[in-house]
């Protein structure tokens, strides 16, 4: 089959128990800039058990198609049958881009899939772009229309954009937190295509034993508009107070950086980095946070970065929009009691 | 029980990243490490291996020549064989490419269970193990905290963000190790002082048996570089070193009123 015969857009839209996964949704809106770019359409792909009234949401969202394959087989998430039934619909339906969230679920899947239908992948992307390959041939010679996939590397530290010429789909893992999701449309509909892949059980099958989920009743820093965000010189868990109450005074949720959750001070849910949650809130603030570069992965695209640190050649500076020099346990507090005597007004 | 551990050499970013003139990265001038991941991996398996007495660990990694010295260490640590897959015709390979020559290899060797990193910290993809496992028709289990073995199965616990499955499956299979979940051991003298005199079994292209030409290197890798460098990042704003924390306060008091935030 020639490679113009793969055609649109389609995401994997993960759900666990029923609930839709934020990156679901920014795939979703991305989609619809690449599609509209390539002048098709935004396929949502849903897999599990008893999930089909969410082909709604997905089409509120900017879906325009959403194939979903509702089987009792995959109520949780396994590798096996799920690869099973992502491949299935790669196979049935041929797009041209498949995108899946860079998750703990997409992650594995991802790989798995690519491997089975064998195309490329490109892992925790960043940024997606449709654009010629080379990049800099004379547009004669170039491949066009290719979608451009850029992600870091090296902790941060490099960027690559990746192209997948000659396979299809193109595929990427995206990172959740990156991409931006549209406003949904009350009440609009997608086409939705009940689809029934083989699912037949082999050795690659495995038995879910148990399930342990982990009570937490810590924020979704993902979400967040204003992160109060503090590293090491913070000093102790104790002193996490303070960033609380400014949290508290300003409207915003409190993060970290690795070095807390290294020392025990917080819970890793709450950690901004490369190894951490993306994040990209209206206001950052940085206290404490030298801003190690895997630190800074997480959080440059921060509308406003705000840091306060006593060390004047911390890196973190380097990306702040607005930076001091001093000690945090005097200028937090005191700001604290500013915002709260402002809007006590 | 025989396993076989998957490892790469990588160039140690924890001291930060030297780069070329041209914007790729200086590898040369970096000292080189086994990958996180790779080696808590390695630990797992010496732990089975503890509590399975009779196991032996054959650790696999492929690379340049010097990537030698990866094995010996985990030779240090633990490790029984060790097994370097090297060619010119190799090199450049992507996730697709370097799987399928890994997955080549791994077929020359006896195995109940294959244990890899969950990603290595050059690339950060997580992508070769579980595609190892595709290419092996072996069930995959990523992200693997804690691994043990139950008769002819593999018991894990597979970590996702709010949850832990805990999953049960026949072997052979492939779990892929978390460096946060299993702290690896010291290599220990004697350990040392032997890896020098263990050998090394060499792979080249020729060694590597149902593998199709068209699958690996850079010309079998279907992704391609089409831009690579060092990241551009977001200018410094300003910066106050002169404020006493009044000053310093009201500076920022008046930027968030200023961007409408309060």
């Amino acid at each position: 089959m020639a490679l113009e015969d793969y055609k649109g857009v389609f995401t994997f839209a993960e759900q666990v128990d029923h609930k839709l996964a934020g990156v679901a949704l920014e795939l979703i809106g991305k989609g619809k800039d690449l599609a509209a770019d390539l002048g098709c359409e935004v396929t949502a792909v849903l897999l599990g058990s008893g999930i089909t009234d969410l082909a709604d949401t997905l089409a509120e969202y900017g879906a325009d198609h959403v194939i979903v394959v509702d089987d009792p087989k995959l109520e949780n998430y396994r590798t096996e049958p799920y690869a099973q039934a992502l491949a299935g619909v790669i196979n049935e339906f041929k797009p041209e881009i498949m995108l899946v969230g860079a998750t703990a679920i997409g992650r594995d899947l991802g790989p798995t899939v690519s491997a089975r239908v064998k195309t490329g992948l490109t892992a925790d992307c960043t940024s997606l772009d449709i654009g010629q390959f080379p990049l800099n041939a004379d547009p004669a010679d170039a491949k066009q229309n290719q979608l451009l996939m850029t992600r870091p590397a090296f902790g941060g530290n490099t960027i690559a954009t990746i192209a997948c010429p000659d396979h299809r789909p193109q595929m990427a893992t995206v990172r959740p937190g990156v991409m931006i999701k549209k406003d949904p449309e009350k009440g609009k509909k997608a086409d939705v295509i009940d689809f029934k892949p083989d699912l037949s059980e082999n050795n690659r099958y495995v038995e879910i034993i148990d399930i342990i989920k982990e009570t937490k009743k810590t924020a979704d820093i993902m979400a967040a508009k204003i992160l109060v965000s503090g590293g090491r010189g913070v000093g102790s868990a104790e002193n996490f107070k303070i960033l609380e109450d400014l949290a508290e005074a300003i409207g915003g949720t409190v993060s970290c950086s690795r070095a807390v959750v290294d020392n025990g001070w917080k819970p890793k849910d709450l950690q901004v980095g490369q190894t951490g949650k993306t994040v990209r809130p209206n206001v950052y603030f940085a206290i404490g946070i030298s801003g190690a570069i895997q630190h800074v992965a997480g959080m440059e695209e921060s509308d406003i970065i705000i840091a306060i640190n006593k060390d004047e050649s911390a890196p973190i500076f380097d990306v702040a929009d607005y930076g001091v020099v001093g000690d945090l346990n005097k200028i937090v507090p005191a700001l604290t009691e500013a915002i709260k005597a402002e809007l006590a007004k | 029980m025989k396993i076989v551990v998957c490892v790469k050499q990588v160039p140690d970013t924890k001291n930060g990243v030297v780069f070329n003139p041209d914007g790729t990265l200086n590898r040369g001038a970096m000292d080189k490490v086994m990958n996180p991941d790779d080696k808590a991996g390695l630990e797992v398996a010496l732990r089975l291996k503890e509590a399975n007495p009779g196991t032996e660990i054959t650790v696999v990694t492929m690379g340049i020549p010097d990537a030698d010295s990866v094995l010996r260490e985990a030779f240090a640590m633990g490790a029984d064989k060790g097994v370097l897959i090297t060619d010119r015709v190799l090199g450049g390979a992507d996730t697709w490419a370097t799987s399928s020559t890994i997955a080549a290899g791994i077929r020359n060797l006896d195995y109940d269970l294959i244990v890899t990193g969950r990603q290595a910290i050059d690339g950060d993809t997580a992508q070769v193990g579980p595609q190892i496992a595709e290419h092996l028709g072996l069930p995959v289990i990523s992200y693997a905290a804690n691994v043990s073995v139950e008769g002819d199965s593999v018991v894990v616990d597979r970590q996702y963000d709010d949850r832990i499955h805990k999953l049960k499956v026949k072997m052979p299979a492939l779990v892929t190790c978390l460096s946060e979940t299993t702290e690896p051991r010291y290599m220990t003298p004697g350990g040392i002082f032997d890896a020098f005199d263990k050998e090394v079994t060499v792979w080249g292209r020729a060694d590597l048996k149902d593998l199709d030409d068209g699958d690996i290197g850079l010309a079998g890798s279907p992704t391609k570089i089409a831009k690579a460098s060092d990241k551009v990042r977001k200018g410094a704003g300003e910066k106050r070193a002169d404020l006493d924390a009044a000053g310093a306060c009201s500076y920022i008091f008046d930027k968030l009123k200023e961007k409408h935030v309060i």
